[in-house]
């Protein structure tokens, strides 16, 4: 971004509780990065640094969407969303009683939770064969 | 099926887990991959263990053995098992407990009387040396009958079920280090579990009551390890109880730039200062809410404008008052003048004479109260 551009984030560092949003904005950053230089994939769980009541809206509205908005439904819903940085997703896990049981940044090409698992199409395939052998019979 | 599938090399297409593995479990349960998956990364998150651990934790829950195990509550106020069993989620944490054999459980079993004590007598024998031992609440050393179950005392069930017990984990402080029924004058002689048993690993989960995903997180830990997790000086788990509330308080920029509330409406609480002043132990206190937080991440003590009572400290209820900053001295004035005729030589130093010979010898001041006592 050219330093003469309107941000498009504005973090109040006069107004935080613990200072630790922009340090957050700046750990993805290196992560992304990193991801790019070596292809080394990085996860930021965001319910093990004290924040702030506020503060993790913060980083979420500072991180934006993007193109892709995902929902899983497993053992109750799932949001994972590209945030307005590519290769940056917010994925946040909630119970059935829609309360967020945890938050991560997941910094990647695609999260690994998103892909077909292995045991599940496994179990797949197992499946159909048998329902196209018992169509048969 | 009927026959076994196989990929064009001849690796066999991969068929169910293990019988009686929590992989098996959840597979028989309908539960996909992707809902394990993120079972892990929220039990790595409550665990405090790193993201990049999810995929090991997954490997070693799936294949996880059913751990048969035996709760005991003592002299407790079922706080601990309430926070477990009410403030969960119906499904993530739920498959902790799926994962275990709950065999015998007072509060939340159906059996009750010979049937309950033959229950917990069968486990027993079934698992010797295997199954893991739950306890809470604290056990009550003078006279026996100040608790019982089913006839038994709670020292001579403790010390039978704990003989056959791979590990003990002691939830709650009143199990942890005696709680408030061994506060001041302790009338019925409580006493912790690791005040009775030596010879077995026993793993401390203290809070008044535990943060319930720190008690599932123990047995997450076991069942993923196979072992007990790393313990501090006093046998708390490290990854739940390694930090103070203090370092890990989003109000601690304020205790450095000195801005204190006074009182509980001051303008300094209403602008979410410090409570050091208002009595906050966060200082001396390790435990995890200050994350974890309570009631599903809500919230915790101190983000409600209350200063942390240290509950999951040793002789908590006895640290000389909840509202009492912890730099004032805990003893009365008399007792201050004993110590600086003694030669103290500055305030300071009295005051921290005092607070650490109030934490060192805390077991001293707890004088026994007998029957004959409370008659007076």
């Amino acid at each position: 971004m050219n330093q003469t551009d309107t941000p498009r984030f504005n973090i109040h560092t006069g107004n935080e509780l613990t200072w630790n949003v922009k340090p957050i904005l700046h750990e993805i950053r290196h992560a992304l990065f990193e991801l790019l230089d070596s292809g080394n994939t990085s996860i930021i769980d965001l319910r093990s640094i004290p924040l702030a009541p506020g503060e993790e809206e913060t980083i979420i509205n500072a991180l934006g969407q993007g193109e892709v908005h995902a929902r899983l439904d497993a053992l109750g819903r799932s949001d994972i969303v590209e945030t307005m940085y590519s290769g940056v997703w917010l994925i946040t896990h909630y119970n059935e009683n829609e309360a967020v049981v945890s938050r991560f940044i997941e910094i990647t090409e695609l999260p690994a939770i998103l892909k077909s698992q292995h045991e599940d199409m496994s179990k797949a395939l197992k499946e159909l064969t048998q329902e196209l052998e018992t169509q048969d019979t | 099926m009927k026959k076994d599938l196989s990929l064009n090399d001849g690796t066999p297409i991969e068929g169910t887990p293990e019988p009686g593995t929590l992989g098996e479990t959840l597979r028989s349960q309908g539960v996909s991959r992707r809902s394990f998956m993120k079972f892990c990364a929220t039990t790595a998150s409550m665990m405090a263990l790193p993201p990049s651990m999810i995929p090991m934790i997954a490997h070693a829950l799936e294949n996880a053995r059913r751990p048969s195990v035996i709760w005991l509550s003592f002299q407790e106020c079922t706080g601990c098992t309430e926070s477990l069993t009410r403030a969960h989620s119906p499904t993530l944490e739920s498959l902790i407990f799926e994962s275990i054999s709950l065999d015998y459980h007072h509060t939340l079993q159906a059996a009750s009387g010979h049937a309950a004590e033959a229950a917990r007598e069968a486990a027993m024998e079934e698992n010797f040396g295997n199954y893991l031992l739950v306890v809470d609440g604290s056990i009550p050393l003078d006279n026996p009958g100040y608790s019982t179950i089913a006839g038994i005392s709670n020292l001579d069930m403790l010390t039978e079920s704990a003989k056959g017990a791979a590990a003990i984990i002691a939830v709650g402080t009143c199990a942890t280090y005696g709680g408030i029924p061994h506060a001041n004058p302790n009338p019925t002689g409580a006493v912790s579990v690791k005040d009775i048993i030596k010879d077995k690993p026993i793993i401390n989960v203290p809070g008044c009551p535990p943060i319930p995903v720190v008690i599932t997180g123990v047995l997450a830990h076991y069942l993923t390890f196979g072992a007990i997790p790393d313990l501090d000086h006093i046998g708390r788990p490290k990854v739940f109880y390694g930090q103070s509330i203090h370092d890990r308080c989003y109000r601690r920029p304020f205790y450095d730039k000195g801005q204190f509330a006074e009182t509980f409406d001051d303008e300094g609480a209403k602008k979410g200062w410090c409570l050091y002043k208002l009595g906050c132990k966060g200082p001396t206190t390790y435990n995890a809410c200050a994350t974890t937080k309570w009631n599903n991440g809500t919230s915790f003590p101190i983000e409600s404008g209350h200063p942390c009572i240290g509950c999951s400290e040793p002789d908590f209820w006895d640290g000389g008052g909840f509202y009492k900053a912890l730099s004032m001295p805990t003893e009365d004035i008399s007792k201050t003048a004993v110590y600086t005729v003694a030669g103290a030589a500055a305030a300071g130093a009295v005051i921290g004479a005092l607070n650490r010979g109030k934490k060192n010898n805390s077991d001293k001041i707890h004088i026994k109260t007998t029957i004959d006592d409370l008659r007076k």
